[in-house]
């Protein structure tokens, strides 16, 4: 009997599979909606750099997806990102990282690189906590979580990223959940394609170190919290704050053509390679 | 040979030091030229340090100096009493009210109006500092003529070298008769 | 490594040319000579004018500088540009150097080849933000958290500084490590004499590049061939554990040891190769008394060396250039006759100690802090007093 390969085997690297995540973890399905994403756009991985942090979602890339990877110090996937992309714009460069790495430690980076608008695409699994360090709280967990380190209570609001990114000046942002797998697919694709910084915010579950603390026990009992809470931006419009702020606003911010960071830089140096070529010489 | 200018922020201070070693370096000899930085630069004790030698330079910053080129009451002040003795002050006779009790013995003491002439001849006071290099420079003999000219020419602001020239020009006639006096 | 067209003939409208520039200009102007192509920064004193001029200048030669936002940036900018295959800096002073220590590490452990530019000035914290020190030759060299080796370089005036910065990038491509040049202040901030060098005259070492499937960060060779992104070889760079393929393994103890033993064999091995030194020994015949100085200090210490021959004290002189690895062989065959050994340097004693553990002779800082370099007067005072 032949023995059974899945299409997309080629785009993960096979050697270290099955992958070390825990049950019912969302990085599956992030990856798993990844990769199919960029087999959609029709994407070489060969044309591909994705940079990831450090935590669960980083391993999203680093090790599983199959092309140049970058794993990079704790927060700084962006800023490293920044440095390969702005020397090979003609790369597709991929930061999947977490909650913790992109909006926490590394939140500056974040909120300059949507700034400058370089063409990244920047995949933030938002599973609101820290899961690889054993459930610390995390700029995006909920007002009221008892986590590790906050064991009598979370006093804290949790961070809206996604919003922040579009008010930022990036060019495409969307949120969207595990729950929500083939608008997400659709959503990375528009976002790899896009010219400018795009990012999503993808809330994910992580049942072990974040489940447990809120008494949900499995992946499915997320999936179906993050059904019900989630409310399409389009009909956000006539509902309050109040209504809103224990929901998940998902489907695309923003979409709209910048300025490409990358784009600008080099036109730049050629101009003033141009104007250095007239002059006569010294 | 090392050289003080001190004055205030705006005097072009740094520049004649800037200038002045940069000429030097043109003339074929060693300069390092050095000034205050951040806070240190504004207010009255703006400072702009130059040292010329024939030799190697292993003096950076050196404790005294054998010549201070003084053009504002506070950088007076602050800088005379680190004059060598027998050192050379150049002030700027209109600015400054000198003290003898903080200045070293036998300095050799040289007044000019830089101020007064740059005001009233090209209605700049900032041409102060030309007039005063070219006394400087020529009291002392510090580089030649036309090493410190292009230097001015390519340090000033475009379309001005001719007017600092004259001023710079000035200052070497003043300094001319100055010395025909001694 | 062969410069192109526009570096070119950006060169050549430099070479042979005198200028009256900073330390700092003379050092970005170095980094241009060197084919840096990409410099990330972050604005501080004393290290500013280095960006300021490559974002003057490094656009007319083809190269791009950029300002991120803060200096974890700058560092992280860099690391991932020179993966692919660019030459690559940032320059700053000691609080962004501080900042910067986690993410050097990195270029460690993932043997990138990189350059540092850290101006120093007095700290701790900020200290005198605008003053000369010589306060991070031990950052330099255990800043950065693990078992690791470094290259530091100090020059001691303006030409050095673009000399240097030559042989910096040599080094780190050469190695496959970042380097650091370890300026100072003073030197950064005096302007002096630069004469811009013939680009036909310069040399580039080129990085050894990794024959198809051949390991990335391993292999026969201390320093493995490098592949850069976008060649389809699918690399993995992680600065985690990792085996010679550079896919993480963070709990074989043997992995960990042979990675970190060969990274730092790669250069401890290389010493003899990569240390520099300046000896300037008395020609009058055999010293008992010696100084040890570099960057800033040693001017004013090689002038009070000269200052007390003229009055017949013989006195041995030696400039460590390469700060890392340290000049060991180099400095005990410096000692071998003396009783004392002076080490004027504008911090308490970082650069002695490290002399004290190779020599048997007594070994006194002249330590001078406050901002302000010592005077050639202050050290000859202290050769004086050690007669």
């Amino acid at each position: 009997m032949e023995e059974y390969r899945h299409r997309l085997m080629d785009y993960v690297r096979e050697e270290i599979m099955p992958h070390r995540f825990c049950t019912g973890c969302g990085c599956g399905t992030v990856l798993n909606a990844f990769v199919n994403a960029v087999e959609g756009v029709g994407l070489s991985p060969a044309k591909m750099v994705c940079v990831s942090g450090i935590g669960c979602s980083s391993w999203i890339p680093s090790p599983y997806f199959r092309s140049d990877t970058l794993h990079t110090t704790h927060g700084r996937p962006i800023a490293f990102a920044t440095g390969v992309k702005i020397m090979r714009p003609d790369l597709t460069v991929i930061v999947i990282a977490g909650d913790g790495d992109v909006a926490g430690i590394g939140g500056n980076h974040l909120i300059h690189a949507a700034r400058r608008n370089i063409d990244l695409s920047v995949f933030m699994v938002n599973n609101m906590i820290y899961g690889m360090t054993g459930g610390q709280v995390a700029p995006t967990t909920p007002y009221g979580v008892k986590t590790s380190t906050t064991p009598h209570n979370n006093v804290e609001p949790a961070f809206k990223v996604a919003e922040l990114v579009m008010t930022a000046g990036a060019s495409y942002v969307a949120r969207w959940t595990t729950y929500h797998v083939f608008p997400l697919m659709e959503s990375m694709q528009n976002a790899i394609r896009k010219r400018g910084f795009s990012f999503i915010e993808i809330v994910s579950q992580c049942p072990d170190n974040y489940g447990r603390r809120i008494g949900l026990r499995t992946a499915v009992e997320f999936l179906h919290q993050f059904k019900e809470k989630a409310v399409r931006i389009d009909k956000t419009a006539g509902m309050s704050e109040a209504e809103l702020a224990d929901r998940i606003i998902i489907g695309k911010l923003c979409d709209r053509e910048r300025p490409e960071f990358t784009a600008e830089l080099h036109a730049l140096t050629r101009r003033i390679v141009a104007a250095l070529k007239q002059e006569q010489p010294a | 040979m090392i050289i003080r200018f001190a004055g205030f922020g705006g005097q072009g201070i740094v520049l004649s030091s800037y200038i002045l070693g940069q000429s030097a370096v043109f003339d074929g000899k060693k300069a390092i030229q050095n000034q205050a930085y951040g806070s240190e630069s504004r207010g009255g004790e703006c400072r702009g340090d130059v040292i010329i030698s024939a030799d190697d330079i292993y003096e950076l910053e050196p404790d005294y100096q054998d010549v201070l080129v003084a053009m504002a009451q506070p950088a007076y002040e602050k800088f005379v009493p680190l004059l060598r003795r027998e050192g050379t002050l150049m002030i700027d006779q209109d600015l400054i009210v000198t003290d003898h009790n903080i200045e070293p013995a036998g300095i050799t003491r040289y007044s000019i109006s830089a101020t007064d002439i740059a005001f009233k001849k090209y209605g700049r006071k900032i041409m102060a500092n030309m007039v005063m290099l070219g006394y400087l420079n020529t009291v002392l003999g510090l580089v030649g003529r036309n090493a410190m000219e292009d230097a001015i020419s390519r340090n000033v602001p475009r379309g001005s070298a001719e007017v600092n020239l004259q001023a710079f020009a000035d200052g070497v006639t003043l300094a001319q008769q100055e010395l025909k006096k001694r | 490594m062969a410069f192109d067209d526009n570096r070119l003939s950006y060169l050549n409208r430099l070479a042979g040319k005198r200028y009256f520039m900073l330390g700092d200009e003379a050092c970005a102007y170095g980094a241009i000579y060197a084919g840096c192509d990409f410099i990330a920064g972050y604005p501080i004193t004393p290290a500013s004018e280095i960006a300021e001029l490559l974002a003057r200048e490094l656009p007319r030669a083809g190269g791009i500088c950029i300002q991120m936002e803060d200096e974890l940036a700058s560092i992280a900018a860099i690391i991932g540009a020179s993966w692919t295959g660019a030459r690559t800096m940032t320059a700053t002073s000691g609080p962004g150097f501080s900042l910067m220590q986690e993410n050097l590490g990195y270029a460690v452990m993932t043997e990138t080849p990189c350059v540092v530019v850290d101006v120093q000035r007095s700290g701790p914290s900020t200290g005198q933000a605008t003053k000369p020190a010589q306060g991070d030759m031990m950052q330099a060299r255990w800043g950065t958290h693990g078992d690791h080796n470094i290259i530091a370089l100090s020059p001691n005036s303006g030409q050095e500084c673009l000399d240097l910065m030559l042989e910096c990038f040599n080094l780190a491509d050469e190695y496959r490590t970042p380097v650091i040049l370890l300026m100072d202040g003073e030197i950064g901030h005096i302007r002096e004499s630069v004469l811009m060098p013939d680009p036909e005259q310069i040399t580039h070492k080129t990085r050894k590049a990794a024959r198809p499937g051949e390991d990335v960060f391993g292999g026969d060779d201390l320093v493995p061939g490098m592949v850069h992104y976008g060649a389809g070889r699918n690399i993995h760079v992680t600065g985690s554990t990792h085996k010679a393929n550079g896919m993480r393994d963070v709990t074989t103890p043997e992995v960990h040891d042979a990675l970190i033993r060969r990274i730092y064999a790669k250069i401890d091995q290389n010493r003899e190769k990569i240390v520099r030194v300046e000896a300037d020994t008395d020609p009058r015949g055999p010293a008992r008394i010696g100084v040890i100085s570099y960057g800033a200090s040693s001017r004013p210490a090689r002038g009070a060396v000269l200052a007390a021959r003229s009055e017949g004290i013989a006195v041995d002189f030696l400039r460590l250039i390469t700060i890392w690895p340290f000049a060991r062989t180099q400095v005990a065959e410096f000692a071998k006759d003396l009783d004392i050994i002076l080490v004027p340097e504008m911090n308490l004693g970082q650069m002695s100690r490290e002399i004290e553990r190779f020599v048997d002779c007594r070994v006194q800082p002249v330590s001078k802090i406050g901002g302000i370099p010592h005077t050639i007067g202050q050290i000859h005072r202290a050769i004086r007093e050690a007669v």
